[in-house]
């Protein structure tokens, strides 16, 4: 399992990267292996704010459908328009190329609360799959 | 391509049946009214014959083969029932018709309510739910309307196992109710210390199935219903899985408020490659005015000389109506036949030979198959369908090559705790030897995982298609063989 | 009889297999007292005496085979062809299970994917699913999926009093839980859409309107979808499939959701069931629709097949966070209703609603003759309309049926004040102009 060590990470499986006021996030490699092969993705409208904890879209497979929450306050200023045609790039480079969204931070608080790479490897770890 | 659409079938100018000439004036259309287009296809009759009858053929039911899909109860669809509910009086009585024109129908719809009430143990019986999930919302608006009618709206959450359908907790979504899961216990039971300390005065109640969906009969069942109504909540019982019980105990003598039956299970009505079914429910006596209406009630009793008369009434505090008319009438009279046929010893005896059955099956697969819960079953059991030393075959391996062996696959995947889960419900109407033939299939497919698992993976070999690429069809949603075609 | 094929040497050996003494083992978990209840059912007949039962009780009911049938609001008498039956009485549709199973289940799937197809032929929408109960449940269904779509934040929905009223009962019944808002339908039976829109804001989540409504009329609903649009709610048009024939389809008129009861496709009357509620929408919205959507794919060798799709909508999958509990459906009836709409194809069934038109249109011409008599018919009708009766309308139906075997139509004064002594008359393919010709004349007897 692939947890990039420049990444913070929510229990809820998002992963973020924060450059200064700007943001981008998206599911962690456990999320996307757990879901197996993504058919949909449900990104919001650009501009969109939600506040920490807020679900802000969702992603789909075959077999089950998950909610993604936002890790932080913010607003949306890009989303990942070629997950429309090919949705299956968050299987294949769920850090990478299968980004989800990008945001301004509105509240950077919460980053606090998230795990690093180490936590969230021994997180996934006691994690019954 | 097995088969064309009927529209590849379509040639411009055919018709499959005429209709009569109009033999009134005709009155002009006015302008506008009426489209340009209508997409359909135009086929002559024995085409329209042919591509059905070739359609069934692809098929596998329970006509034609074992069908062990454990909580479906695929046992026969009696004949007789399918004549019954053509005879004219019944099949062309309009619903909206004077009650008093209708004397015959309503007498059916009072005496299975009054059976149903019967074999369930229960006061009073509603028939106009169409499916199990349809009676489950029914129940559970009916709990929640009985607290509220006692002053009592603190009561938000419902408790609902962790082993139950997931029609459970989406029917308690739909009602506005919360839903908190209990665990089960290594025995398969719900869990009781879990359940007591979930128990106080926030819950509407618990909707809990028994036989549960590992085809167990709970064993503390008298003292979960006790928590439930120690606090003030009602049970509600899922009789998904009935057949197992019919004449050996009564829901309601177990302490159950309401339950819903399942006519297309229990009571043999054909499961139509998707419905209808029917999913009457039967309520305590303190749930019986909030019936959903209209039942049928017997209106005066005129002693010996008089036949009894009937009529249509809504309950005082009835939720209201679950769907339009009264019930799916067609499948009540199913359902009526089946019962009228078996009469009690009949119906004990149905239970009796559905848990024999499947107990025989597990005596003779538990030696290959790991069984979860080692106890004796009811009408059902479940496996565990995969192997540590056959590694990378999975339930769905086995399923699929069953197929080639003549049966269609148990329940897959269900329920949800337990891994790599087959549920096994032969029903009371399969023979010793076809059980003895569907041994013998499991037990060469279990040799086949451990000696040629790719014969597994590429089941099924012999059905009409290979294994099929849901993920394409999620990705492309080709839904519709027709573009929008607008006016 | 029962049907469990065990001899007694069976049960023995199969017992001995198990290692349990008798039967009575098996059920040892069941508290002692309670086992074994007396069932007081009457006791087991054989076949032949199960059907002299059933007879019985089927002879105690007039019926459409036996009088002239003028009674509609919401069921109808149609003609259904033949083969319709026959083909559904087979055993591989009639008891197979849910298309689980695709690779064995090409037939139901196939079925269901034409039958959506012709759905959306019909309504003119992108997408349509299996079905539901029926029309009812499927207008209710419609109501939940709006609450999903504004996730919560619009409370209020707009029911037109002209919506079957079975169907609007159902609306609340299945809303009671839901802390919704509705409205409209103390508005009078001749509103007009306009007035209906009038009551669509910005907490509006959707307008939901008849198409012909239940009062049998064919109101115009131009312009509707527009000032529903405006205030960002969604128009539901619950139409009669039948009617759908003939008329222009929903989809031209802006239609976001179209649903309805698929009774009018060759289900016989049944006394009300099993019926068949279809339901279409726009591809933006499918995700949101409930019920089972079949969808086209291709196999390992790459050969074309059917698969149920889009499960992550549904219960199995979403529990507590599914909005619908929709699970078995109305499968065979939907069969019926595709064979139906293949066997009359675009022509039969046109022909069919235009008959409907004709024989209605001379029968309210000649009852608006009667004296005393005053047929409502300020807007188009199909194949119903709104008599005003000179006499109660229990006391037309008593004469009608006693006296010349005619069942005469439905009684809107039980649903709308203001239709008092109001008859709902329907007049269908089925019935003979001899049968019409009757039926005014046994009315001119009470003019």
């Amino acid at each position: 399992m692939n947890v990039p060590t420049d990444l913070k990470y929510a229990k809820s499986d998002e992963w973020i990267r924060v450059e200064g006021e700007v943001a981008t996030i998206g599911i962690s490699d456990y999320a996307q292996d757990a879901l197996s092969d993504i058919v949909y993705v449900d990104l919001p409208q650009v501009g969109a704010s939600y506040t920490a904890g807020q679900p802000f879209g969702s992603v789909e497979s075959v077999k089950a459908q998950s909610d993604v929450y936002l890790p932080v306050g913010g607003t949306v200023t890009a989303v990942n328009e070629a997950l429309g045609q090919t949705p299956e790039l968050v299987n294949s480079d769920p850090f990478g190329a299968g980004w989800l969204v990008k945001i301004q931070l509105t509240d950077a608080a919460p980053l606090a609360d998230l795990m690093d790479a180490a936590a969230y490897t021994a997180f996934c770890a006691g994690r019954a799959h | 391509m097995l088969e064309p659409l009927i529209y590849d079938l379509s040639r411009p100018g055919r018709q499959g049946v005429t209709l009569p000439a109009c033999d009134v004036p005709p009155t002009p259309l006015p302008d506008g009214l009426a489209r340009t287009t209508l997409d359909l296809p135009e086929v002559d009759q024995l085409t329209v014959v042919r591509h059905f009858t070739r359609l069934s053929q692809l098929n596998m039911g329970i006509d034609t083969h074992m069908y062990p899909l454990g909580s479906c109860t695929m046992k026969y669809n009696p004949r007789v029932n399918e004549t019954a509910a053509r005879l004219p009086g019944l099949a062309a009585a309009h619903p909206l018709q004077d009650p008093e024109t209708v004397q015959g129908s309503l007498a059916l719809m009072f005496a299975l309510q009054e059976w149903l009430a019967d074999i369930g143990g229960f006061a009073g019986v509603s028939l106009q739910p169409a499916a199990g999930a349809q009676g489950e919302l029914t129940g559970v608006l009916m709990m929640r309307a009985y607290h509220l009618d006692r002053g009592d709206t603190q009561r938000t959450k419902m408790l609902i196992p962790n082993s139950a359908h997931g029609t459970n907790p989406a029917t308690a979504n739909m009602a506005g109710l919360d839903v908190v899961e209990i665990p089960s216990d290594p025995r398969g039971n719900v869990d009781l210390a879990a359940l007591k300390a979930l128990c106080d005065d926030t819950i509407v109640g618990l909707m809990i199935t028994n036989p549960n969906t590992l085809g167990l009969f709970e064993e503390h069942v008298e003292e979960v219903v006790a928590a439930v109504h120690a606090c003030g909540g009602l049970v509600y019982g899922d009789g998904a899985n009935m057949n197992a019980i019919v004449g050996k105990v009564r829901p309601g003598d177990l302490g159950f408020d309401v339950l819903h039956y399942n006519l297309h299970k229990t009571f043999s009505t054909p499961h139509g490659g998707g419905g209808p079914g029917s999913g009457p429910v039967g309520v305590s006596a303190r749930l019986t005015d909030f019936l959903p209406g209209p039942l049928v009630a017997r209106v005066q009793d005129q002693g010996e000389t008089q036949p009894p008369h009937f009529s249509l009434v809504t309950p005082p505090k009835s939720i209201g109506r679950m769907k339009a008319f009264w019930g799916n009438f067609g499948v009540l009279v199913r359902a009526y036949a089946y019962i009228r046929a078996n009469g009690p010893d009949g119906l004990r005896g149905n239970s009796e030979y559905a848990v024999l059955n499947a107990n025989y099956l597990r005596a003779k697969l538990e030696d290959v198959y790991k069984l979860p819960y080692d106890r004796v079953c009811k009408h059902e059991f479940v496996v565990e369908g995969v192997w540590a030393d056959a590694p990378g075959v999975h339930a769905l391996d086995i399923a699929k090559r069953l197929v080639d062996y003549g049966f269609h696959a148990p329940t897959n995947y269900f329920p949800l705790i337990v891994h790599e889960a087959l549920m096994i419900e032969p029903t009371e109407t399969e023979t010793r030897e076809t059980l003895d033939t569907f041994v013998d299939a499991l037990r060469k497919i279990a040799e086949e995982a451990h000696t040629q698992p790719q014969l597994l993976k590429d089941a099924p070999h012999t059905a009409p298609l290979s294994r099929l690429d849901e993920i394409a069809a999620a990705k492309q949603l080709v839904l519709c063989c027709r573009p929008a075609a607008l006016s | 009889m029962a049907y469990y094929p065990h001899t007694p040497q069976e049960r023995d050996d199969m017992l001995a297999a198990i290692g349990a003494a008798d039967i009575e083992t098996l059920f040892a978990d069941i508290p002692a007292r309670l086992r074994n209840p007396q069932l007081n059912l009457p006791p087991a007949l054989s076949e032949m005496e199960t059907l002299a039962d059933l007879r019985e009780l089927a002879e105690d009911n007039q019926h459409a085979g036996r009088s002239a049938l003028f009674l509609g609001a919401g069921a109808y008498n149609h003609y259904t062809p033949q083969i319709v039956d026959a083909l559904i009485q087979r055993g591989e549709f009639l008891t197979a299970y849910t298309p689980y199973q695709p690779e064995v289940s090409q037939g139901t799937l196939q079925a269901v994917f034409e039958w959506q197809s012709m759905v959306c032929a019909l309504t003119g929408m992108d997408v349509a699913n299996a079905s539901h109960y029926d029309g009812a449940t499927a207008l209710a269904e419609a109501v939940i999926m709006g609450n999903e779509h504004f996730r919560g934040a619009r409370r209020k929905v707009v029911l037109s009093p002209t919506l079957h009223p079975h169907a609007r009962g159902v609306v609340h019944t299945y809303t009671q839980g839901l802390g919704l808002s509705i409205v409209g339908e103390d508005l009078p039976p001749d509103v007009a859409p306009p007035d209906l829109a009038d009551l669509v804001d910005d907490q509006t989540m959707l307008l939901a309107v008849a198409y012909p409504n239940f009062l049998g009329q064919i109101d115009d609903l131009q312009g509707l979808a527009d000032r529903v649009h405006a205030r960002g709610a969604l128009l539901v048009v619950m139409a009669d499939p039948l009617a759908l024939g003939l008329l222009t389809p929903p989809a031209a008129l802006g239609a976001d959701i179209v649903c309805g009861e698929g009774q009018s496709l060759g289900l016989p009357l049944s006394f009300g069931g099993p019926y068949l509620g279809f339901f279409a929408t726009r591809k933006s919205l499918v995700r949101k629709m409930a019920g089972r959507v079949v969808g086209e794919t291709h196999d390992r060798q790459g050969r074309r097949g059917f698969v149920l799709t889009l499960a992550t909508r549904e219960q199995h999958i979403r529990r507590e966070r599914a909005s619908s509990n929709i699970c078995t459906n109305q499968g065979l009836m939907a069969l019926a209703a595709t064979i139906y709409l293949s066997t009359l194809g675009k022509h039969g069934l046109r022909q069919v609603a235009e008959l409907c038109w004709h024989k209605s249109h001379y029968a309210a011409h000649l009852i608006g003759a009667l004296p005393g008599f005053r047929v409502v018919a300020q807007r188009p009708f199909l194949k119903e309309f709104v008599v005003a009766c000179p006499r109660p309308v229990a006391e037309v139906n008593d004469f009608l049926l006693y006296q010349r075997n005619i069942i005469g139509g439905y009684d809107l004064g039980q649903d709308y004040p203001a239709l008092k002594n109001h008859m709902l008359l329907c007049v269908t393919e089925t019935n003979t102009r001899a049968q019409i010709d009757d039926l005014v004349g046994a009315l001119s007897e009470l003019s």
